[in-house]
């Protein structure tokens, strides 16, 4: 059984004390700034970045998968706790969870939201490992063509899974490859976009662009708005979920699980749109839907699952074949590039312990965050009550700390200020970042294959579409294109976004 | 004909600049040709994609949306007060040191909300500044300037 001897060998690196010391760390920091009304799993990472630079690759990945965990979970606490949802994929959490908490079973909400994420977390680490072999396997077949069409389809599957204007979205990615070329070129030397500055012939940094983007921005955006909050003040009890709980949530969590895993593939899949579908789906499949939006303790249970489960299977496309499927991966691919790692079918036979490492770690993630929260809940709730005035000019401290801490230098800082003020307009215009952050990780790559392509067809861009696999990943993205474009899918896809 | 969706318009207006932009800069690199592309090539095209991709948002906001969408409303003073503490921050923190930055980034950004309060913002710098200290010098023992230069230089 090979698929049992990787696992073990990822159990020897997971449960390593130091790893799972990181894997807990991790966990714990992840919540703690994930809980924060308004800071998702994205915000989280980009904030705690720096934080994991000093350690080894492995370990840095382990603490940051367990840093998003424990973001989306502490996401989940927020929203059924305040009704702010911490982050987008915890919008339809709050529509059943918030009105648990006013039954007064907060407990129950947020027990069966850990729970059904430590099910769908265990169901989706091993269809990870599964997947993952044959998957690389295959991604070795792929030449130069392929790579380069694979990304164009998983750029595309991206913007048109998620919400807002398409054009604007594509404008975004093109904006993000763009930015993805500052600094030196690989082939030639040159040093593109620069203007002279020698702090920027390595790129924009990663760190920088994700920070100023999502924290700094974000940050800026929460204080337009008047502060408004609806704490649920009574003692939180009743943990224990009751028979009948467990009955009716119980074939919630499996579909939930199942709907995540597959969503959770697709190049923009993951956690939001899985969640959203899995509470739609829960909802048609109901014997009672009128019960939904009113304390269902299925309108917790199907989303809480399927978005972890998809939080799991989404790294899939990303160690396998080397494109992340959303923006929380493109967060991941930019940190393992940063450890010298490029994301992709090699990761899984060069550094095998740090593969398998990585995914034993998840589920050993989930299990700590189940052990953990609960009972921690009570400090979580504490730190809601902690007014964001306080709050925020100590995020804005740490954040520049550690920007610092990456290169010791205070340009980085600065570049960061700039960042911010490019994500306020952006904010301003309704144009979505994330597809901006896609690019920006995937642009060298693309060139990179685009060039090799080109240069191996001796300039005839036809060998794009000559290649079976390279056409066939041209033509799902032109049908994802179309498909957006016809009215009638357009219409439902608006309205399945404003569900919540 | 009048702007009908400024948002539009303004990522438009936006795109195009980019476009364009990156497009100018790419002439000054070597193109090279489709065989062999130069370190201008790929990023010519995107900027030429970008500016007709904006050029359409464009148009498209001069004469689509049903009814006219309103401007965007800027919030001046939180944006640039934080932007400031944080730009002060990187430019404080050789010469002036660690600690003395932390308190400046703390207070100049409590500023930015509308609930400021003298006393309170002190209070959270002094102890941020403790926790920050402690973290990062003592335990975790970071390079970076603590001090003012001319303080330390004497010690």
């Amino acid at each position: 059984m090979e698929l049992l001897s990787n696992l073990a060998l990822g159990f020897q690196t997971a449960v390593s004390p130091l790893n799972l010391l990181y894997c807990l760390a991790g966990a714990l920091i992840g919540t703690l700034i994930g809980v924060l009304p308004g800071i998702g799993p994205v915000q989280t990472i980009a904030i705690l970045l720096p934080t994991t630079f000093a350690l080894p690759p492995v370990s840095a990945l382990i603490m940051l998968s367990g840093i998003y965990y424990g973001a989306q979970y502490g996401g989940s606490t927020t929203s059924i706790l305040v009704n702010v949802p911490g982050e987008a994929s915890a919008v339809v959490t709050c529509i059943d969870g918030h009105q648990m908490a006013r039954q007064g079973r907060a407990g129950a909400a947020l027990s069966i939201s850990a729970l059904g994420s430590f099910v769908a977390g265990t169901f989706a680490t091993f269809v990870l490992a599964v997947l993952a072999v044959p998957l690389s396997e295959f991604a070795f077949r792929f030449g130069p063509a392929e790579y380069f069409s694979l990304m164009v389809f998983g750029l595309i599957g991206s913007v048109v899974l998620a919400s807002g204007s398409l054009l604007k979205a594509v404008g975004m990615i093109v904006l993000g490859l763009l930015l993805g070329m500052v600094g030196t070129d690989v082939t030639s030397g040159a040093h593109r976009f620069t203007f002279g500055i020698p702090e920027l012939a390595d790129g924009i940094g990663f760190v920088s662009l994700a920070m100023g983007l999502f924290g700094i921005c974000d940050i800026i955006h929460s204080l337009e708005k008047r502060e408004r909050r609806d704490i649920l003040k009574s003692k939180l009890t009743g943990f224990w979920l009751s028979g009948s709980d467990i009955k009716a949530s119980a074939p919630a969590v499996l579909r939930g699980t199942l709907c995540g895993s597959l969503l959770g593939i697709l190049p923009g899949g993951g956690a939001i749109l899985s969640s959203f579908t899995a509470y739609m789906l829960e909802k048609k499949s109901s014997k009672n839907p009128e019960s939904f939006g009113k304390g269902n303790i299925c309108g917790v249970a199907a989303p809480e699952s399927a978005n972890n489960a998809a939080a799991q299977t989404s790294f899939v496309p990303l160690l396998t074949l080397g494109i992340p499927p959303n923006v929380v991966l493109a967060m991941m691919a930019g940190a393992m590039m940063i450890h010298g790692i490029q994301p992709g079918p090699r990761v899984i036979t060069s550094n095998p312990e740090l593969f398998w490492g990585v995914i034993v770690s998840m589920w050993v993630g989930n299990l700590l965050l189940v052990l953990l929260n609960l009972p921690l809940v009570g400090m979580w709730v504490r730190l809601l009550s902690v007014p964001f005035r306080l709050l925020y000019p100590a995020i804005l401290l740490f954040c520049c700390i550690g920007l610092y801490s990456v290169n010791n230098n205070t340009f980085d800082i600065g570049l960061t200020a700039l960042c911010g003020l490019l994500g306020y307009v952006f904010h301003k215009l309704d144009c979505e970042p994330a597809p901006l952050i896609l690019g920006f990780i995937l642009g060298p790559m693309m060139e990179e294959n685009l060039r090799r392509g080109m240069l191996l067809s001796r300039g005839d861009p036809a060998v794009f579409f000559t290649r079976p696999l390279s056409l066939a990943f041209l033509l799902m993205a032109a049908v994802l294109l179309l498909l957006v474009a016809l009215p009638s899918i357009r219409r439902s896809r608006e309205s399945a976004f404003k569900e919540g | 004909m009048c702007i009908r969706h400024p948002k539009d318009f303004l990522t438009g207006v936006m795109f195009v600049g980019f476009g364009a932009a990156a497009m100018a800069l790419s002439f000054g690199l070597a193109i090279g040709s489709a065989a062999k592309m130069g370190p201008g090539y790929f990023p010519f095209l995107l900027g030429a994609f970008l500016a007709v991709l904006g050029a359409v948002i464009l148009l498209r906001s001069l004469v689509s949306a049903r009814r006219v969408k309103e401007w965007p409303v800027l919030h001046l003073k939180p944006l640039g007060i934080v932007l400031l503490s944080v730009v002060l921050f990187s430019r404080a923190l050789k010469p002036l040191g660690l600690v003395v930055s932390t308190v400046g980034l703390v207070v100049l950004a409590s500023a930015a909300s509308h609930e400021f309060r003298w006393k309170e913002a002190l209070l959270t710098a002094a102890v941020l500044a403790v926790v920050v200290w402690t973290v990062f010098v003592y335990f975790l023992e970071f390079q970076i300037p603590v001090w003012p230069q001319l303080v330390a230089g004497r010690t």
